[in-house]
């Protein structure tokens, strides 16, 4: 018996989320009585994984880009072999990928979003966010095996100081049956689901060309930048920066939202973020009600201020 | 070419969201329904190819009879038929399960469903599907062309874009940009009149059995009033995320 965590890479280095994956892992398997196993795929730093909980990792040496389909599959193989009553998977969009189609091959019940550690094994039962975040639902799990999704940044990082030995597992992996043709990706910026700070624009920023205030900020704060949905169906930012109900959730540490007015799907959205910071220079507007912490004022004055400010700070601290 | 749409029916985007039964039954009082916004993407570029190549379009969806106006307005908008599976709608792995039991004869070359319902907001009918069949499978689908059996599909990654090549049957999990938002139809008068002859067929489920249910539902406790900070002095919002938040 064990618990199975699926710890992500990019470029051969743990993410973050494969941390904190670890972390939930470490918690349930404390609860079960149990021990935490990793399964990686090229993993060059799986020892790291030690430090929070992880006792074994099964690494996955695989060619090529990322296929869901040979990833849920090398998983599953690994599942087998740990006896893993419990697989724990991040909410990246890589792991919402491929769980799916772990969880048919594995007969497993699926939790995703899974905000807290399980209140209780029998019956199994998790906390997660449902309604697009405007509310949680207690969701029992009856299968054998279960499946957790854990939303990010939901449950953080746990350290866990454990002996941990790295192996390599070398499952029966089918060819691939997809090829990528082209990834359009911006390595040097932070994504919307890693960011501990996210730096997002409304339509009080009154067109794209304004867009290096919100640009400056959040590479001062090494920041994500986002936008409201009306902002990206007009088409002054791309769809993958468009936050809310239905575009990309946040979670981050901070959340900034200038120019935002705050309609229930945006603010939907962001909920899960732990700060929220407002600057409108209507006091009426709507996410004053859901912030913590607002400027009424002009963005055109207040950022730029702002930027000024925390470069000051940054260059103290 | 075949394409069958999975449609969810689903509170419209600006319900309040209340609990009743001792928080155990969403409130339906009051509210709206909708095609699941991720699903009317789906749906409406399906209506696309099937205007270019002739495709027939089938929704599809697992509920009971108040779901039928949502499957009405699909076929408003122009799918050709609806099957509605006729129980409730418990966990995803019941749901896929139903679907496939339903649709694996009938060779669908393309499935579309959305990358989530934003109700449950699980995500997994489409992979789930896809596993079933063993079909191709591209989640958070932004762009799908067609050309015979090949298909080339755009996928939003964590800070980008992939675009890959694979082949038909293949089951995607749409969103926004497969079309856009100023692209979706509302239905006009003909179109609402001629869904009301087009079949609606019912089928009673197979007797899937779900492997998860939901047993309690909870409000997000209430937040605090917001800390205005004076728009002269932003030293003291630094200082509040510094020192009170710590997130600086």
């Amino acid at each position: 018996m064990s618990v199975l965590v699926y710890a992500e890479t990019e470029a051969g280095k743990l993410k973050k989320v494969a941390f904190e994956v670890a972390s939930y892992g470490k918690a349930v398997a404390d609860q079960m009585g149990t021990e935490v196993i990793a399964v990686t795929f090229n993993a060059a730093d799986a020892n790291a994984l030690g430090n929070y909980g992880v006792s074994k990792v099964m690494n996955i040496s695989a060619d090529g880009n990322f296929d869901a389909k040979i990833y849920a599959s090398g998983i599953q193989q690994a599942a087998s072999v740990a006896a893993a009553k419990v697989v724990v998977v991040s909410s990246s969009a890589d792991s919402r990928y491929l769980t799916p189609l772990l969880a048919v091959g594995l007969d497993a019940g699926y939790a995703t979003n899974v905000v807290a550690a399980p209140s209780n094994l029998a019956p199994f039962t998790v906390k997660r966010t449902a309604f697009t975040n405007k509310a949680f639902t207690q969701t029992e799990i009856s299968s054998e095996v279960k499946i957790i999704g854990v939303s990010n940044n939901a449950f953080g990082l746990e350290e866990n100081a454990t002996a941990c030995t790295v192996e390599d597992f070398a499952p029966s992996l089918a060819a691939s049956t997809i090829t990528v043709e082209s990834v359009d990706k911006a390595t040097d910026k932070v994504t919307i689901a890693d960011a501990e700070v996210v730096v997002s624009g409304g339509r009080g920023l009154k067109g794209p060309e304004n867009w290096h205030l919100i640009e400056d900020l959040a590479d001062t704060l090494g920041a994500a930048t986002a936008c409201s949905k009306p902002v990206s169906d007009m088409g002054w930012r791309p769809h993958s920066e468009h936050v809310g109900q239905t575009g990309k959730p946040v979670a981050s540490n901070l959340y900034i939202a200038i120019g935002v007015s705050g309609a229930i799907q945006h603010l939907a959205g962001i909920n899960s973020s732990k700060v929220k910071v407002v600057i409108n220079n209507d006091p009426e507007a709507p996410f004053f009600k859901a912030a913590d912490y607002g400027i009424v004022g002009d963005a055109f004055e207040v950022v730029p201020q702002l930027i000024e400010k925390l470069k000051a700070f940054k260059a103290q601290a | 070419m075949k394409i069958l749409v999975c449609i969810s029916h689903v509170p419209d985007t600006t319900s309040k969201i209340n609990f009743v039964e001792n928080d155990t039954k969403f409130d339906t009082n009051g509210v709206q329904y909708i095609i699941n916004p991720n699903d009317e993407f789906g749906l409406t570029r399906a209506m696309w190819l099937k205007e270019k190549s002739g495709a027939t379009v089938d929704v599809i969806n697992v509920g009971g009879a108040e779901t039928e106006s949502t499957l009405r307005k699909a076929l408003a908008i122009g799918a050709d038929k609806a099957i509605r599976i006729n129980t409730e709608a418990v966990d995803a792995t019941q749901v896929a399960k139903e679907i496939v039991a339903v649709i694996q004869n009938d060779a669908y070359d393309l499935i579309i469903a959305g990358r989530e319902s934003i109700d449950y907001n699980g995500g997994m009918v489409p992979g789930m599907i896809a596993a079933m069949l063993g079909a191709s499978y591209v989640n958070n689908c932004v762009g799908l062309e067609i050309d015979g059996d090949k298909a080339t599909a755009a996928r939003e990654i964590d800070g980008g874009k992939e675009t890959v090549s694979t082949s038909l049957p293949l089951v995607i999990g749409g969103q926004k940009g497969l079309v856009e938002e100023s692209d979706l139809k509302i239905p006009n008068m003909r179109g609402i009149m001629m869904a009301r002859k087009k079949p609606l067929e019912v089928v009673e489920p197979n007797g899937a059995t779900a492997l998860s249910t939901t047993t309690k539902f909870e409000k997000p406790a209430p937040k605090g009033e917001v800390k205005l900070v004076d728009a002269d002095n932003v030293d003291q919002l630094i200082d509040l995320l510094h020192n009170e938040a710590k997130v600086i």
